[in-house]
């Protein structure tokens, strides 16, 4: 700091803080001033109305400040690196990709797509089953009401925002190292992902449930136990159900990937014939993956409309 | 016992067939999954690798993890790219997911096209991440722009279908009651529906935001950008510290979008 600025940081006593002109605070203050005059209204019955101060604008710059920094760091980027043209000339790239999939579609590789895609409904199946089952005692020991510590449920919480911080395939890649290649790997990724948002979905639910009758069947004279389990169970048996159902749902596209990082399934067919630029394969696979991703979740589907 | 309780404990729900028929069924469904596992993998070396990560994770590569600047790797750069990449593939998304839903919407268009439209959605979903990834490569080469490209291409699915129940809930009401007060054409989309709308498919569109930037997170595995490819790189050499860092990264980040986008998004269902 040299010694021009020592003095004006050290030379201010209060009182001339309170003097010095204020342009800033001005500003915004005749700012507020014509915001709230032109917010007000006079009706013709004398009465006036004030509406409300909206912040859609300001949220709005915000966002739009946010977005040109991300364009300009992305796109601008790009676009300072490569000619323009040479990005419009190359779209037909995209395209042609899509049309092979439709031209040099070919039947005859289904044979080889059944066993993986068995393989990846099973990894997700499993896997959903194995978190769900793991979910269900967490949630409640991460549910304020229940365990009436706050210091446990916002401790078992925490770790749970911890365990939802990655995507399946992060869990994957790094349980290959430990467990070897395989799908066993991709079913462990998955039950450890769906632990994560399953547990999540459902302590929220049992926030919200009403424990009177918890506190009246336990006031007839039944243990706590008992108590719990005519009437706390029941009530989320359904969700618990339901938040399965559509966890399969997104497990089984997410693991539909896992084979790249050497869970077995799908995958793998998918890296490899990218790599092999045989894209009548990737069609193949795709209208597979597209009718059981359709089955499972119209099952799901259906079943969950029944359970609520 | 007085007869009325007798009399509704006679009346209570019996499910007990229901649920040891739903019983079974999960148990085999679950015996037919479990022939899938293949242990073969497991060797004694996965105990040391476990310690060796979990020691990692509590030490990891602070020069990487700290570095601000953009000489060598830096974490906190490359978590700014995949929050870039999330955020400008949310926003192409959330547009492009726009004309979908409306062209999908039961009240709007009527069940026929409503069909046609949920299918076509369907189809968009079916891509998977890394084949949209792979295909828009050829197109702009590696980079965070064929992230940004996938990011959009494949959130539309998701947000349209959301976007569709949104529409499909609109309350009809408040269209009669400004038709009513002699509203336009024009006034009735802007003060009737359009309102209706705004605070829940933005809610949508932060809601998939979280979802895109882990996304993000993976994408560099195909060459698409963001901080997978240092990841899945310093995993592939056996570098934990690095990765560890790379992991850092992706949980503060992560949770801070997470923590931020429910604040936003219960205010917006709130009202404010």
């Amino acid at each position: 700091m040299n010694e021009k600025q020592k003095k004006r940081s050290t030379g201010d006593s209060e009182s001339e803080r309170l003097k010095r002109p204020r342009p800033v605070k001005a500003f915004l203050d005749r700012l507020a001033a014509r915001n709230l005059a032109h917010r007000t209204t006079t009706l013709s019955n004398g009465a006036t109305i004030v509406r409300p101060f909206s912040w859609s604008l300001t949220n709005s710059l915000i966002i739009l400040v946010i977005f040109l920094f991300f364009w300009d760091m992305i796109v601008g980027a790009y676009f300072d690196k490569y000619d323009f043209m040479i990005f419009v000339r190359r779209i037909p790239n995209f395209l042609n990709i899509l049309q092979k999939m439709w031209t040099e579609f070919d039947w005859s590789y289904f044979d080889f797509v059944v066993d993986p895609m068995v393989d990846t409904i099973q990894m997700a199946l499993l896997g959903t089953a194995i978190g769900a089952v793991f979910s269900l005692p967490v949630a409640f020991l991460a549910s304020a009401n229940i365990v009436k510590s706050k210091i446990v449920s916002g401790v078992v919480k925490t770790i749970l925002s911890f365990v939802r911080t990655f995507p399946t395939l992060v869990y994957a890649a790094i349980l290959a190292f430990i467990f070897g290649y395989g799908t066993l790997i991709g079913v462990l990724a998955t039950a450890i992902f769906t632990f994560g948002i399953l547990t999540k979905m459902l302590f929220e639910v049992i926030e919200t449930l009403d424990l009177s009758s918890f506190v009246a069947i336990e006031a007839t004279g039944a243990s706590k136990g008992k108590a719990f389990i005519t009437s706390v169970i029941p009530q989320i048996m359904g969700s618990f159900l339901s938040f399965t159902l559509y966890s399969i749902e997104i497990n089984i596209r997410s693991s539909a990937i896992l084979g790249y990082v050497g869970a077995g399934g799908v995958g793998i067919m998918l890296d490899e014939n990218m790599n092999w630029r045989r894209y009548g394969n990737i069609g193949v696979i795709l209208v597979v993956l597209f009718v059981s991703v359709l089955i499972i979740e119209n099952i799901s589907r259906y079943l969950r409309k029944k359970l609520s | 016992m007085k007869p009325a309780i007798l009399e509704m404990y006679d009346k209570r729900p019996r499910t007990l067939v229901r649920n040891t028929i739903l019983f079974v069924l999960m148990a085999v469904i679950l015996v037919w999954s479990w022939e899938t596992m293949d242990y073969g993998g497991i060797n004694e070396n996965g105990a040391v690798v476990a310690r060796n990560i979990l020691d990692a994770l509590i030490r990891p590569n602070e020069a990487w993890l700290f570095n601000f600047t953009a000489t060598g790797t830096s974490i906190p750069l490359l978590m700014l790219e995949t929050v870039a990449i999330g955020f400008l593939g949310t926003i192409l998304g959330a547009i492009l997911a726009l004309p979908f839903a409306f062209l999908s919407a039961r009240n709007i268009v009527g069940p026929v096209m409503s069909n046609v439209g949920n299918t076509i959605i369907s189809i968009i979903r079916t891509f998977p991440i890394f084949i949209l990834g792979l295909m828009f490569i050829r197109v702009t080469g590696p980079g965070p722009l064929a992230g940004v490209l996938t990011i959009g291409i494949a959130s539309i699915g998701m947000i349209s279908k959301l976007y569709v129940e949104i529409i499909e809930d609109i309350d009809k009401g408040i269209l009669l009651a400004l038709d009513a007060t002699g509203a336009t054409r024009f006034q009735k989309i802007r003060y009737g529906i359009i309102p209706q709308l705004t605070a829940n498919f933005i809610s949508t569109a932060i809601y998939r935001f979280e979802i895109n930037v882990r996304n993000a997170t993976i994408l560099g595995l195909v060459g698409a950008g963001g901080i997978g490819f240092t990841l899945i790189a310093a995993l592939g050499a056996y570098r934990w510290k690095d990765a560890a860092a790379a992991l850092w990264g992706i949980i503060v980040v992560v949770l801070v979008i997470e923590i931020i986008s429910t604040k936003i998004r219960s205010k917006l269902v709130s009202g404010e």
